[in-house]
């Protein structure tokens, strides 16, 4: 399938949720209304389809390519599972954009569950992009509940970068993570919430490997009505450093709750969690003024900067 | 430029009246206590007058917004700088009105490249954040530049540059600083005493630091 064969609204979700405004170099898959509507390989990076759900290979010694994985959701009342697993070879460079948004103008609920397993060998240092978006005037919700396990291997590193800004009416998303022997992981998650929306996110880290990291920051901002749950929970087997922050600014009559915990099972284990939920604070309002803005543009900086 | 007029507000000022003139430079001094940045957060908007009037130009502001009055050509550096975790050092200065914010950060002695992506928060030491703060109030050029106490919670080296900074700009601008230093009084043209609420004294930087000498 031609990019220019994508109606204007799956366009519009591939550019939300990928940054893509025309096929992408390497390889890719997309899937759009519970189908693979376009895939490709490239010579060091297979993509297949094993029962229903995408099996990427990526080759020992692959550096600076990419795979796009995007989905789409355009049609009202579908609900999908996708179980997706990459096989990510030692010493690689690779960056995963995986996304999905889903336009819904009817009153049934849309939903998209995808599972992504990611295997990550040794000394593989790999960039997961995943970015939510949901729009539509229906009366039907947009659900999105992803789960991700990493497997990471001696030496690797994994950092993910997990955006939830807009039009998700409700999510579940759940990520794990296994870290090996001098292994990193690091997370910069950034969800809102308006109306009546709700979000939930589980990071469930072991750190496993002498030696292994995570570094796990979530910035969250709650408007209206909406209710959010941050739970962070990391593990620290052995000599390992772990860091869990998450960040929010409430607003209006939004609720959120932030349980992050820490599990030291060895006396090398250096686990530190930080937990911030506010306002944005007057006084933050009225400098921003004081530079010629208004109240309305000062929150928007304020909130636009945060979830940057 | 403007005119403070019988300005009271909540029993610290108490009937303030004075002018500032167009490319003066005008020091407000006194003892603590005595309102000297209740009167400055007045002439900003940030806390509104019980009685009596602000010209600004020939317009009464005594009503306007904070913004209405930045908007018009009135600014003012706060004492305490305010941390807002999200918004850098480039989207403050650009907020501020201007295109160069590097320009800005160079003249309070700050490098740009260490500095403009970074926010403003704990990430940064206080007198960092003051060095930003005053650099926000030069990006925005207004006409009547305001500073609370600009030497507080800076180290000499800083404190140097600031002085040279306010010797350049002084040329062009009109500026009100509340300050004890006396070598940023020494840049006064005018210096007003604040007293318990009421300005007791008007004179020159030379004439007053004579007097507290």
């Amino acid at each position: 399938m031609e990019f220019c064969e994508f109606s204007e609204v799956e366009k519009q979700m591939l550019k939300e949720v990928a940054g893509l405004y025309a096929v992408p170099e390497g390889a890719y898959n997309f899937r759009v209304n519970g189908k693979s509507v376009s895939r490709k390989s490239s010579s060091n990076i297979d993509v297949n389809i094993v029962d229903g759900g995408l099996v990427i290979n990526v080759k020992p010694g692959t550096k600076n390519e990419s795979v796009h994985i995007p989905v789409v959701l355009s049609k009202t009342g579908l609900k999908e599972t996708v179980k997706n697993t990459f096989n990510i070879g030692e010493n690689t460079d690779v960056v995963i954009i995986a996304g999905c948004g889903i336009y819904n103008c009817g009153e049934n609920n849309s939903e998209h569950n995808g599972v992504h397993i990611l295997n990550v060998g040794k000394n593989a240092k790999v960039k997961y992009v995943e970015k939510h978006y949901g729009t539509g005037g229906g009366g039907g919700a947009r659900i999105l509940n992803p789960t991700t396990n990493a497997y990471i291997e001696e030496g690797a590193e994994v950092e993910m970068d997990l955006e939830q800004i807009k039009g998700v009416d409700s999510t579940i998303r759940k990520t794990t993570a296994n870290v090996g022997k001098n292994a990193k992981l690091i997370i910069r998650e950034r969800l809102m919430t308006h109306g009546r929306q709700t979000a939930e996110s589980i990071i469930e880290t072991t750190l496993a490997g002498e030696n292994s990291a995570a570094d796990i920051v979530s910035r969250a901002v709650a408007q209206d009505l909406s209710r959010q749950k941050f739970n962070s929970h990391i593990v620290g087997e052995g000599k390992c450093r772990g860091h869990s922050e998450c960040d929010a600014i409430i607003m209006d009559k939004a609720q959120v709750l932030a349980e992050p915990a820490l599990d030291a099972k060895s006396i090398d284990a250096e686990l530190v969690h930080e937990a911030a939920i506010g306002k944005i604070a007057g006084e933050q309002i009225i400098k921003l003024e004081t530079l010629g803005l208004t109240k309305a543009e000062a929150e928007s900086l304020i909130i636009n900067g945060f979830l940057k | 430029m403007l005119k403070i007029d019988k300005v009271s507000y909540k029993g610290i000022l108490k009937g303030v009246g004075f002018d500032v003139f167009d490319n003066e430079l005008v020091v407000i001094t006194g003892p603590n206590g005595s309102g000297k940045s209740t009167l400055a957060k007045c002439i900003m908007g940030i806390n509104k007058i019980s009685s009596g009037k602000i010209l600004f130009g020939k317009k009464d502001i005594s009503k306007e917004s904070i913004t209405e009055r930045a908007k018009l050509g009135v600014s003012f550096a706060f004492q305490q700088p305010v941390k807002i975790k999200g918004v850098t050092v480039r989207d403050l200065l650009i907020s501020a009105g201007t295109n160069k914010p590097e320009k800005y950060l160079k003249m309070v002695g700050l490098v740009p490249e260490e500095y403009l992506e970074r926010e403003l928060s704990n990430t940064l030491s206080g007198g960092e954040l003051k060095r930003i703060e005053i650099a926000s109030i030069l990006a925005r050029d207004a006409k009547l530049m305001i500073f609370d106490e600009p030497e507080a919670g800076i180290d000499l080296w800083s404190f140097n540059d600031l002085v040279d900074v306010f010797k350049k700009i002084k040329k062009d601008h009109t500026i009100i600083i509340i300050s004890h230093q006396e070598r940023i009084i020494k840049l006064a043209d005018r210096v007003l005493v604040l007293e318990n609420g009421q300005v007791s004294r008007e004179c020159t930087a030379d004439e007053f630091l004579e007097e507290v000498k």
